[in-house]
């Protein structure tokens, strides 16, 4: 009777220390979303003060806050293109054809995943500052290019090593044409790796800092704004940025998990 | 390949002539060849430009001299590395132990969470799946940020962790200083395993998601206990998850340094913090230069060392 309680901690030990775990993931968040109704008494947003909603009425009460904003959108939106379309066609290559330089590729392709940021950052910003390139927007893209591509080429290269090979053969069998098969075949089932890449890169150059700040010069992306308020004093419409962000990642999460799970059920 | 190969394979089924049918794969076989390359050009042509040539750019900064207005010269000056290890190693060491620490706090607490998503989160799976990932969309400057107010010195975390006289314990084994935990090396590896807590669970659980049930079945078949089906069945079956994962949190966090400039004080200062300065503030470019290439030679033979050991080298 008394081994009861034990054996019950025992099975779901695993359960408990997850739930933990999860909790130590998603507590800086909900403080994050708490104190964007603080309404702080001096410069410093880290003490609790009392409840407002100042801060989600006027988002952009802070001077530079929304270009800086703005602008770390465009990038992760270009940086996103350029990573998927140039990660996608590699990925491809690599997939799908066995040539003279592969490993040396894959080696390539591997090698800016395992580098500490900062080494990569200042090598290009050195390269950068000797080639008298002025810094700005464009070798901010460049470096986000750079670093998103390897995330791209990984997830598509999984996507399309586990698609179904017959599919393909099944289209030719049927007298479509390379072309064909490719834009209605092969495309349609890879789309969900090319997805998931975008989305990574689009979430690795939003937030990048490291790499950006050695190669900005006097731009100032998003968490670059974040980074020199922290000295000063973070606004509390950082933590409404932060907010607004989860939410709509969470939201296009469950839409894009609705939607799939319509078109399966429709499908079975 | 597959769908390459089953063209390859048969002359195309409405081929008129013997002529024709000889002519038209071998020309397809040449475009074919160069495919590969065409896909791969923009973007190893990208890899090598603004990634590889930078990297040999580095190496040759490394070994020049010079100053900001006279501009810099290549003298193989090999002296740098030396003066730069010998008065920063103090911070790659607290790199490489803070990293380490952090790393196998990673692994502790990313397990289980991995193993329930796996194996025991039945239909909430998809849900825990995107809360470990949601945190990602929240810029990590800001989530660090939180973690000042989260550890701040009134706040209830804090007095608590005194209250129940934990504090006490870690001031004296030197992690932490009176009644702070900002500015402690105890907050900068809590910041650092919190930051790259994701990098950890996502392998790990790729790896986990692959073991098939009918192997718990059969080792409980067999009378092993709970604990032998995980440690003779489980783990080594998770393994290639367990060293991807502990390189992709180990790595980045080696080099990092948003956690210790902004939950740390001038005595956690990691190597990153001072690649960081020599670059952007006192602008000598030869010593940063030098440093990252120590911090890349020490986890190269890190990584190899520990690839060997655990015995996965297909991984990449």
């Amino acid at each position: 009777m008394q081994t009861r309680p034990m054996r019950w901690l025992c099975r779901n030990i695993v359960v408990i220390a997850g739930v933990l775990a999860l909790g130590y993931l998603i507590l800086p968040n909900l403080v994050v979303l708490a104190f964007s109704f603080n309404k702080p008494k001096g410069r410093f947003n880290y003490t609790w003060n009392h409840f407002s909603t100042d801060a989600w009425q006027h988002p952009c009460g802070v001077a530079d806050m929304c270009g800086s904003l703005t602008l770390s959108l465009r990038l992760a939106v270009y940086a996103t293109l350029g990573a998927t379309v140039l990660g996608t066609m590699t990925a491809f290559a690599l997939a799908r054809y066995r040539f003279r330089g592969r490993a040396a590729t894959n080696l390539l392709i591997f090698l800016p995943m395992a580098m500490p940021e900062v080494v990569m950052g200042a090598s290009l910003g050195t390269l950068f500052l000797n080639m008298r390139i002025r810094f700005g927007f464009w070798t901010i893209l460049i470096a986000h290019i750079m670093f998103c591509m390897s995330f791209v080429v990984v997830a598509v290269k999984a996507r399309i090593m586990s698609m179904d090979p017959r599919l393909e053969q099944a289209a030719q069998d049927l007298y479509a044409t390379p072309a064909q098969t490719f834009l209605r075949i092969t495309l349609p089932l890879a789309a969900p790796g090319i997805a998931a890449g975008a989305l990574l890169s689009f979430a690795l150059s939003f937030d990048d800092y490291i790499i950006t700040s050695f190669n900005a010069g006097s731009t100032v992306t998003f968490p670059m704004f974040v980074w020199g308020s922290a000295q000063r004093g973070t606004p509390v419409q950082v933590n409404v940025i932060g907010t607004a962000m989860f939410a709509v990642a969470v939201l296009l999460v469950v839409a894009g998990q609705l939607v799939g799970g319509r078109r399966r059920g429709a499908r079975s | 390949m597959s769908a390459a190969t089953a063209q390859a394979a048969g002359p195309p089924p409405t081929a008129p002539g013997p002529g024709t049918a000889q002519a038209a794969p071998r020309r397809t076989a040449g475009r074919r060849r160069l495919t590969p390359y065409l896909l791969l050009l923009a973007g190893v042509a990208w890899l090598l430009v603004f990634f590889v040539a930078p990297m040999v750019y580095q190496a040759s900064t490394s070994v020049q001299t010079g100053s900001l207005d006279k501009g810099f010269k290549v003298t193989w000056h090999v002296a740098t590395y030396w003066d730069a290890l010998r008065e920063y190693w103090p911070h790659f060491l607290r790199s490489l132990l803070y990293s380490g620490i952090a790393t196998a706090a990673c692994l502790a607490i990313g397990y289980p969470l991995a193993y329930m998503i796996a194996f025991r989160a039945g239909r909430w799976r998809n849900v825990v799946l995107v809360l470990v990932i949601a945190p990602f969309f929240t810029s990590f400057l800001i989530r660090t940020l939180a973690w000042e107010t989260i550890l701040a010195d009134q706040g209830p975390v804090v007095r608590f962790l005194n209250r129940v006289h934990v504090l006490d314990v870690t001031a004296w084994l030197h992690v932490t200083q009176g009644d702070r935990v900002l500015a402690t090396p105890l907050a900068v590896v809590c910041g650092l395993t919190y930051n790259f807590l994701p990098f950890m669970i996502l392998p790990l659980y790729t790896s986990l998601e692959r073991i098939d049930g009918k192997l718990h079945e059969a080792a409980g078949d067999l009378y092993a206990t709970p604990f032998t089906t995980f440690r003779k069945v489980t783990f080594p079956l998770s393994l290639p998850g367990v060293v991807a994962g502990t390189l992709l949190t180990f790595i980045p966090a080696s080099g990092d340094y948003i956690n210790a400039e902004l939950l740390g004080s001038t005595n956690q200062k990691m190597i990153g913090n001072v690649i960081q300065s020599q670059f952007l503030r006192v602008l000598d470019y030869p010593t940063a230069a030098a440093l990252s290439f120590i911090l890349m030679a020490a986890i190269l033979a890190i990584v190899t060392v520990y690839i060997r050991r655990a015995g996965t080298e297909e991984l990449v």
